[in-house]
């Protein structure tokens, strides 16, 4: 007679369950500062223990995988040669020239094809496609045209971040808020005015965080690009250690290329940290 | 006539044929008038005064100020969106002064008029802080004191306060009212709030929806602009006089788009 009397009683019996209060698994919400660096720390530090753990108390052919110690004694012997520096500072050169001109190109690139629709038709088909390229396949070609010295090598890391850049920094540019842009109109802003004094400071930390992430693109195509043939670099240090079967010399290697690529990303997010603050989520 | 709106129509084109969205608006506006345009969703208000500022053309009829053609954004309107377009890597005084900036002002001539509107509007204090340091009133009249900068002929405002809590809402409408009354700055404001209309305004425009047409033009006479006035019988009797219009008008579109 009177359906909307009372709801239907569904596992009456059941008690209410509640969320439960947790220190490490909260969603989306920082934890205490001291459990932050004390896992930080960890992520490190386990790694490291296992490894020598393994080398130490396991009977493990050094060939297969050396002790810690023995990659440092590596570490020292190839620095005291200089040729370790020297190869760094080849990578960084190459990695260097090669990211600075694809992000020189993309940004500006990147930024007209965000902000008109007209350039955006014209170039993303042709970007979108040569994305799926990967750049290591392009090595035949490049030697073919440029030879074996650093071009090839410089134009492979070109090629393998300015296509990405510049899709990546042409989708920060779509997020700009209408808005703004409307408002710039209605101060009397000019649309090149709008381009430069609003639209491009409003992207620039989308902007750099692409760089950041595509920089590290570039620090894998390096190693690439010295399999091409190179007398030193980081990567050639790697190929000629693997042949010799120097498996301590291919950890310092990795292990240098780790931590130059951590730094630079470090960097990176120091950067924007301080020339953006106004884009800091943070309080 | 400052503001002259002239058999405005706009139509917009959608899959199912176009949609006529303002229909034969006519308006005139003196210098120096508090203008509210009060409508429901659908009414095409903010469609007009997109016309108005020029960031939209209409499909017939024309938008005056001053005797001049709208055919363009320019800083002849000063604009208040409805959300916070604050430069959010811009101090206080560097949002103030960037439209003068845009327009080549010198840098000293700017400053000091930025300056000025800064302190007109009471954030004098807030020069130096950034927007997301600001609370949503204080935003607002940043935006305010940046569009004044200008100097512009009317000020347009979209719903200025329609994000701010009631609080907050009373005591910009007080700000509002008392900018006005010290610049004689020629307003003209979109709002979905009738009380706020009644409070603030010389005159109201009530906006019938789909299609938007201005159904009736009221004069607003309090006897005064305090808080008091909202418990007078004058101004219920305009409050209910709108809400009526538009409770009347938002049930006939609606039955006829059933229909």
């Amino acid at each position: 007679m009177n359906p909307s009397s009372a709801p239907p009683q569904i596992n009456s019996q059941k008690p209410i369950k509640t969320l439960r209060p947790s220190t490490f698994w909260r969603l989306a919400e920082d934890i205490p500062p001291s459990l932050n660096w004390g896992l930080m720390v960890a992520s490190i530090a386990i790694p490291l223990f296992l490894w020598w753990l393994v080398t130490t108390l396991g009977n493990v052919d050094p060939k297969f995988l050396p002790s810690p110690a023995k990659v440092i004694a590596a570490f020292q012997r190839l620095w005291s040669t200089g040729d370790l520096q020297k190869d760094t500072i080849a990578s960084l050169w190459r990695v260097g020239v090669g990211f600075l001109m694809a992000a020189l190109c993309s940004i500006p690139i990147g930024v007209l094809m965000g902000s008109f629709a007209s350039i955006r038709a014209l170039l993303e088909p042709m970007f979108g496609l040569m994305r799926y390229m990967p750049a290591p396949a392009f090595i035949p070609l490049l030697i073919l045209y440029l030879g074996i010295g650093e071009e090839p090598k410089i134009t492979l890391i070109f090629i393998g971040v300015f296509f990405f850049n510049s899709l990546m920094v042409m989708d920060t540019v779509k997020f700009v808020p209408k808005d703004l842009i409307e408002a710039t109109y209605m101060l009397g802003g000019k649309r090149l005015q709008t381009l430069l004094q609003v639209i491009f400071p409003y992207v620039l930390p989308g902007i750099l965080d692409a760089c950041r992430i595509n920089l590290a693109a570039a620090w894998q195509l390096v190693i690439v690009s010295e399999l091409i043939a190179a007398t030193e670099g980081l990567g050639r240090r790697i190929s000629v250690a693997g042949r010799f079967l120097r498996t301590d010399e291919i950890f310092v290697g990795l292990i240098v290329i780790g931590v130059i690529g951590l730094t630079f990303d470090l960097l990176f997010q120091y950067v924007l940290r301080i020339s953006c603050r106004w884009a800091s989520q943070k309080r | 006539m400052y503001l002259q709106i002239t058999n405005l129509h706009k139509n917009f084109e959608t899959k199912a044929g176009p949609l006529v969205v303002l229909k034969d608006i006519n308006m005139l506006i003196e210098q120096g008038e508090f203008i509210c345009a009060v409508g429901a969703s659908g009414s095409g208000k903010s469609t007009l005064l997109r016309q108005i500022a020029g960031l939209d053309s209409p499909s017939s009829g024309e938008v005056r100020i001053d005797g001049k053609l709208i055919t363009g954004p320019g800083p002849d309107r000063g604009m208040v969106f409805q959300h916070y377009t604050l430069y959010p890597w811009m101090n206080v005084q560097q949002n103030a002064e960037f439209g003068l900036k845009l327009q080549g002002l010198a840098k000293k001539e700017r400053r000091e008029r930025a300056s000025y509107y800064l302190s007109v509007v009471g954030l004098t204090r807030f020069a130096k802080s950034l927007p997301k340091e600001l609370s949503g009133g204080m935003k607002q009249r940043v935006a305010i004191a940046r569009a004044l900068a200008s100097e512009p002929k009317v000020l347009l405002m979209d719903e200025p306060f329609g994000a701010l809590d009631v609080h907050t809402k009373e005591s910009m409408h007080e700000f509002m009212l008392d900018l006005w009354q010290r610049t004689h700055i020629t307003v003209f404001m979109i709002t979905h709030d009738v009380e706020e209309a009644v409070f603030l305004s010389n005159r109201i425009y009530a906006l019938g929806a789909r299609p938007g047409t201005v159904r009736k033009e009221i004069k607003v006479q309090l006897p005064d602009r305090s808080h008091a006035v909202k418990r007078h019988a004058i101004f219920h009797d305009y409050r209910d006089e709108l809400m009526d219009l538009l409770r009347k008008h938002g049930q006939e579109a609606s039955l006829a788009v059933a229909a």
